[in-house]
């Protein structure tokens, strides 16, 4: 067996797990890291501008790929920089790898220059971290991270590597001499609760799939099996934020998001089903609203690969805990073994009552003529990019709400949003990462202007590794999320959600080198977006919309699904101007 | 325009949901954790309590395996029923977790704890308080004209009781290991 500096361990073990790409930043604790990456071709390496970014670009590559993203950070600030990004995998369970530079192991503990105690630090943002004070387990370790990181559900890890540790030789195990991992969690689901849940199938009048990212993360087969599933069963389906895209906007199941922001007819159908089948979601807040009223008169079943998950929030009457592909079999098997049977005659009442409250048209917004809404902004960017081959990220705010609203996903894969996080200043470095691994593909960040700002700084990026990457800024020039919640429920005292003195996109796509677009009038919309779409590089858009649009549907926190608020009309005793609307 | 008809310049609102859910029946269990005996693991499982806002009463932890690099952590917790089952999903799902047993459910379980107590006194309490440990079966460790040390195992129970019986007689010091425990039978 070979031996090998710890450094070069590194590189060669991401070579043995497939690794591609890495994103980075160098300094001091890493440079013996960064030396080997110099001397060989097989592992492309991204400089980012600021460590927050990389972490986002490998949860984007992770999250548009399936596989795990990996990241290099040197040691103190370059570690910390990374804690918002690990938590942000941590919350949407996105499989990623962070590697660290330390300072050597004799100096631990000395306060030395960089010195910071990551896995301390990182401990409650990590599925999972290491610290390796000897070079002869680093590679194991490697292994053990990429396990740890994809298995069960999937996280982030770290591993933190001095620099002693690094240029110290030792043997390099290659993967398959590892000592196995004791890390294996559950993925077949057990058979009985799958019948229970078959037999509830075959009864249920009120029926509706409740699913997430869950679905996502089991792979395309779940997503597949999940649509023969709805196809066959003819049941209502709605989905998290998180699992846009499992089964296919145009699909005639489709009922369109859940939540705090998503349709009406989801979150109704949600208050009155009888049956409720959860496919990896996690009954989170936004979804759920006030907890004691939540689906009141519903059996609830939960398919998730997280025991922990299960009776966490909401109590269910079958939990079944696996991985979602191998359970969706598992059910579909029996389901058809058993004549494939359904309440058909209840089933026809439920969708009478399911288009009813479709034909309220909760999406409607009043259409204008001489500012852009954004709404409208987001129906035409689904106009024109979709027949492309294309794949969305955002940043957080009610822009954020509005691409899941107005835009429709197909497939998986093809969204990357900071779910449970709520990160801002995400999308941007997302989409690179995203347009790293599919180089030919229309990535488009839908932003808002507050949030783009967070980390703008990766236009450098996306300039130096040719990402053509679009910015679609949807400029309220506003905080626009807090605005809403300031005047929705604080009085209208708008206390600091003003975006003040913000720069002039079009000059500071310039500056990058960029192609900047500014409009601020409907009719333009069209031709500038074609523009977006056409131009080779990144782009930066600044489309001035509406400065006080709020974000319809929504259900204030702590209300449940039927006491939602349906519109500005809705307070104003006026029902939607349904003439003067553009959908 | 206000949606919630919440008056103009009330703040009384809060955004969130902030009522507990969890204000059902509360108890202690005590659960054993077999971990993997690496650095940082203990202070995974401590932070996986204090993250998520869980009580411990009592914490024990100690390799009970070297050749397999085992250790046992013995925490004492209370909660509801709900969160109870939180806890213990929650550590078995971690990385570094091998098996968690909740004692306290999964049948009798004899539980022990050893502590130390000094008490300082002359004369009449300190024949009393020879004499109480006595009936307790408590062990005189170290002694001088005008203190003991004892050592004491039992229930938590047992070492409060006799705590409180010390505390009047000269009680200064008390040091606690927190419970050991195991299921009873085979
Ligand atoms: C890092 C971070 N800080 C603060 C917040 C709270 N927050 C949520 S949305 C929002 C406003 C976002 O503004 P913008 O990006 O312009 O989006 P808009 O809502 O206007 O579409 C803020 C401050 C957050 N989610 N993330
Ligand atoms: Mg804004």
């Amino acid at each position: 067996m070979a031996t090998m500096t710890g450094a070069k361990m590194v590189v060669q073990a991401l070579k043995e797990h497939g690794v591609e790409v890495v994103f980075g930043y160098p300094g001091g604790a890493v440079l013996p890291i960064y030396d080997e990456i110099f001397q060989q071709n097989d592992i492309r390496h991204i400089l980012v501008r600021h460590e927050q970014g990389a972490i986002h670009m490998a949860e984007g590559y992770a999250r548009s790929t399936g596989k795990v993203g990996v990241a290099l950070v040197t040691s103190g600030p370059g570690a910390t920089n990374a804690v918002t990004g690990l938590t942000d995998a941590l919350l949407d369970s996105i499989p990623i790898l962070v590697i660290s530079g330390q300072v050597p192991t004799f100096m631990i503990g000395t306060d030395g220059f960089q010195e910071a105690d990551t896995v301390g630090i990182t401990r409650p943002c990590t599925k999972m971290n290491w610290l390796v004070k000897d070079t002869a387990n680093l590679a194991a370790t490697i292994h053990e991270a990429f396990h740890v990181a994809f298995s069960g559900r999937p996280g982030p890890v770290l591993i933190d590597i001095p620099k002693d540790v690094q240029f110290a030789n030792a043997t390099y195990v290659p993967k398959a001499e590892a000592r196995p991992s004791h890390y294996a969690p559950r993925v077949r689901g057990d058979a009985d609760q799958i019948t229970r849940l078959v037999e509830m199938i075959e009864q249920a009048e009120r029926p509706v799939f409740y699913t997430g990212g869950g679905v996502v993360n089991s792979g395309p087969r779940a997503s597949a099996l999940l649509r023969e599933l709805v196809a066959e069963t003819d049941f209502p389906i709605t989905s998290t934020l998180m699992g846009l895209g499992s089964y296919p906007a145009s699909g005639k199941n489709w009922l369109g998001m859940l939540g705090m922001h998503g349709l009406y007819e989801a979150n109704l159908a949600m208050h009155g089903c009888d049956l409720m089948i959860n496919v990896g979601a996690r009954f989170d807040d936004r979804i759920t609203g006030r907890i004691k009223d939540f689906s009141p008169g519903s059996k609830k079943v939960h398919i998730d690969i997280d025991p922990s998950s299960i009776n966490k929030v909401i109590h269910v009457d079958v939990g079944i805990v696996g991985d979602i592909t191998l359970v969706l079999e598992e059910v579909l098997k029996q389901w058809r073994a058993r004549g494939s049977k359904t309440a058909k005659p209840a089933l026809k009442t439920w969708w009478a009552q399911v288009n009813a409250w479709r034909a309220v048209k909760c999406l409607t917004y009043k259409g204008s003529t001489k500012t852009i809404k954004p709404q409208h902004a987001l129906e035409r960017l689904e106009a024109l990019t979709k027949g492309h081959d294309r794949y969305i990220t955002t940043e957080v705010g009610q822009h954020q709400m509005w691409a899941a609203q107005f835009l429709g996903f197909e497939d998986p894969n093809r969204w990357m949003t900071s779910g449970g996080l709520g990160t801002m200043g995400y999308g941007l470095p997302a989409s690179i990462g995203v347009q790293i691994a599919h180089p030919d593909a229309l990535v488009i960040n839908v932003a808002g202007e507050a949030s783009w700002l967070m980390n703008m700084q990766e236009m450098g990026t996306a300039m130096q590794f040719r990402a053509p990457v679009k910015q679609f800024i949807l400029n309220n020039e506003r905080l626009g999320m807090v605005r809403q919640w300031q005047e929705l429920l604080h009085g209208e005292r708008y206390s600091h959600s003003w975006s003040e003195s913000l720069p002039d996109f079009v000059k500071l796509a310039e500056a990058f080198g960029c192609k900047g677009i500014r409009i601020d009038d409907p009719a333009d919309l069209d031709e500038a977006i074609l523009e977006m779409i056409r131009y080779p590089g990144p782009v930066i858009f600044d489309c001035r919309v509406e400065k006080h649009e709020n974000c319809f549907p929504m259900i204030p926190s702590g209300k449940p699904h039927n006491e939602m608020l349906l519109g500005d009309a809705d307070t104003q005793g006026v029902i939607g101007s349904k003439g003067a609307v553009l959908v | 325009m206000n949606a919630l008809n919440i008056k103009k310049g009330s703040s009384s609102h809060s955004a969130y949901e902030l009522r507990d859910p969890n204000g059902d029946l509360i108890e202690s269990h005590t659960l054993a954790v077999l971990v993997a005996n690496e650095s940082g693991v203990l202070a995974r499982v401590i932070g996986l309590f204090s993250g998520r806002g869980y009580n411990i009463e009592s914490l024990t932890v100690a390799e009970v395996d070297h050749e397999g690099h085992r250790s046992r952590i013995t925490v004492v917790t209370r909660g509801g029923p709900a969160v109870i089952a939180q806890i213990k999903a929650q550590l078995e799902r971690m990385v570094v977790v091998h098996e968690v047993h909740d004692l306290t459910a999964e049948g009798p379980a004899v539980q022990r704890e050893l502590a130390l107590f000094k008490v300082r006194g002359k004369g009449e309490t300190r024949v009393e308080a020879m004499q109480l440990a006595e009936i307790f079966r408590a062990k005189v460790v170290d002694s001088t004209l005008e203190s003991f040390v004892f050592e004491l195992t039992g229930t938590p129970e047992k070492i409060d009781a006799f705590a409180d019986l010390m505390r009047p007689l000269g009680l200064a010091e008390i040091a606690r290991t927190g419970v050991a425990a195991l299921s009873r039978g085979v």
